[in-house]
């Protein structure tokens, strides 16, 4: 009876599994076999020059260009944004928070990391409407206000890795720089920081690739189908997530949806990418390793 | 506690603004949506149906699919991400472990809008000639979708839960001859229960909160579903969709009221992952 039932978990465990990868194999064949041939010199800047693209001298209409452009301007002014404040808060939360502040801020801290994106660009479209109302005709939804959203979405997950870090750095190191007279701050910059700052990296880089996949923020706030390349912080954007979700109900021929299977590769590879360095940085940090 | 200087006030105050922020949002969407909460009709919001046209905004049906939806993803998931772990944990060949964990990582990066845009294209034609009428955007479809979206979240969390098991009970059951599937089912899953639990919390709020994949697959008619086959639209969809709509319309408002929804029900699953794991919640993997 034991034996059959420990051979039957064994048959169940391996057929899950079996059954999780294809069907992921599945979705991302389907793009990789689609999107492969889309690959050419033209999918970014279509019939335009690439020099004249990258000038700003001339519009791309037929390529991916103001897609990328603005994915990489919003990631760009994302991490400027939700950087410093998720190490300051990282630090604070380790380093000087205790007992029941400490306890009500990681609170929120993880209702922030548990909230559905669209939630967090909703807030976005409040506070868009809001400065409406204060500056008519000037602020609508634009650049600005989708980066500021999307850092308050990756927030907890800078401060989640920088608190960790911080709080696993041994001892033994830990009491070494107040051992030869430094205050609490000096420790933290001379010692504990760069002591971990691999996984910190990792945090950041792990943080980018939530940034750069969401969508639900963005088509909140100010990312639009058509705008070329973004020329203000206070203008309307274009971005790969968004482009590829608009594809996927307006395409109006096959050109343009393979152009999208071809974004979609694109998106998809750098996600991996990132993921994988994320993975290498946060592993392979040699001072982690306790005696 | 000793003075704190300058810069050391500056870290203080950006950790509280960030947080106080939290709590504001939750206050803005609120006061946007007071017209519609304030005329007394909060009942009627969430347990009405949506017609628009007759002056009814009741969200009832929105959440109605998020919930249909979310539980039976989730339903679906748990025996991938158990069956997985299982794999991961004891039961796949050692040097496969390893491989088999990184690919689980990565799956959890694979963006989500690449996963409706490649079952847009790959899923809903099958869905369509398999169920013989309709376009194939059925809830369904995006159950399917979305358990494999949510397992790799699920997986990560049973793997922490079983491998946290002490070396001791380890080493004592290989000493009684277990073998590794009977160490699994009688020793180290008795164990992670709570890990697991706290798996399925989250993969649940996960499911809730996704946008894209009931956006891109689910078909977004506001109606009561009255099966998985039929078409449904989320209460997150439903924020995406009416966001074209007049910013003084009472439709427009209604979107506030499911942000509040889905603030609210984050809330309380994360409440009820911090009663079911001891550790605290912010050294979750």
């Amino acid at each position: 009876m034991r034996r059959a039932l420990g051979t039957l978990t064994i048959a169940f465990s391996f057929a899950a599994t079996l059954l999780l990868f294809a069907a992921v194999l599945f979705f991302v064949g389907v793009i990789v076999y689609r999107g492969w041939s889309g690959l050419a010199p033209g999918l970014i800047f279509g019939d335009t020059r690439p020099l004249d693209a990258l000038l700003l001298r001339r519009q791309v209409f037929d390529g991916l260009f103001p897609a990328m452009a603005g994915t990489l301007a919003l990631m760009a002014l994302t991490m400027t944004l939700a950087v410093p404040a998720g190490l300051a808060t990282g630090i604070y939360l380790a380093e000087y928070a205790r007992g029941r502040g400490k306890a009500l801020l990681s609170l929120l801290f993880d209702i922030l990391a548990g909230l559905p994106s669209i939630v967090v660009g909703l807030a976005g479209l409040a506070l868009t409407i809001i400065l409406h109302r204060i500056f008519p005709g000037r602020i609508g939804p634009c650049l600005l206000i989708s980066a500021l959203a999307l850092a308050f979405l990756v927030l907890p997950y800078l401060v989640r890795s920088v608190q960790l870090a911080l709080e696993s750095v041994p001892r033994t190191l830990r009491l070494t720089a107040p051992a030869l007279g430094a205050d609490k701050l000096t420790t933290i910059r001379a010692v504990l920081l760069p002591a971990c700052l691999p996984e910190i990296a990792g945090g950041i880089i792990l943080a980018v690739g939530r940034a750069i996949e969401d969508t639900a923020v963005i088509m909140l706030t100010g990312a639009v189908a058509s705008a070329g390349v973004p020329r203000s912080l206070l203008a309307q954007y274009e971005a790969l997530p968004f482009y590829i979700y608009y594809i996927s109900g307006q395409y109006a021929d096959p050109e343009e949806l393979q152009r999208g299977f071809a974004a979609a590769l694109l998106l998809l590879a750098m996600c991996v990418v990132m993921l994988l360095a994320a993975q290498l940085l946060s592993t392979g940090n040699p001072l982690r390793r306790r005696p | 506690m000793s003075r704190l200087s300058a810069a050391e006030r500056a870290l203080q105050l950006t950790t509280v603004c960030c947080g106080l922020l939290v709590a504001a949002m939750l206050v803005l969407m609120l006061v946007l949506a007071w017209p519609l909460l304030h005329s007394g009709q909060l009942l009627s919001l969430i347990g009405g149906d949506w017609q628009p046209a007759a002056g009814r905004y009741g969200i009832a049906p929105m959440l109605a699919a998020s919930l249909l939806l979310a539980i039976s993803a989730v339903l679906l998931a748990i025996p991938l991400s158990l069956g997985t772990a299982f794999a991961a944990v004891a039961l796949a060949p050692p040097f496969l472990r390893s491989p088999l964990m990184l690919c689980v990582r990565l799956m959890a990066g694979i963006p989500t809008v690449i996963y409706g845009f490649a079952a847009v294209f790959a899923l809903v034609p099958l869905m369509r000639q398999w169920i013989g009428s309709g376009s194939g955007f059925t809830l369904l479809t995006a159950t399917l979708v979305l358990a494999v979206l949510i397992a790799p979240t699920m997986i990560v969390f049973f793997v922490g839960g079983l491998r946290a098991v002490p070396q001791g009970y380890s080493l004592a059951a290989d000493a009684l001859g277990c073998r590794p599937v009977d160490k699994l089912l009688y020793l180290l899953l008795p164990q992670a229960a709570p890990a697991i639990t706290a798996g399925i919390v989250m993969g649940l709020g996960r499911a809730l909160g996704d946008t894209m994949i009931g956006l891109m697959l689910a078909g977004n008619s506001a109606i009561m579903p009255d099966s998985m086959l039929s078409t449904g639209r989320t209460l997150t969809s439903h924020i995406a969709l009416v966001i074209a709509a007049d910013f003084s319309s009472m439709e427009f408002k209604s979107i506030f009221a499911c942000g509040i929804v889905l603030y609210l029900l984050t809330a309380a699953l994360v409440a009820i992952l911090r009663r079911t794991l001891p550790l605290p919640a912010t050294a979750r993997p």
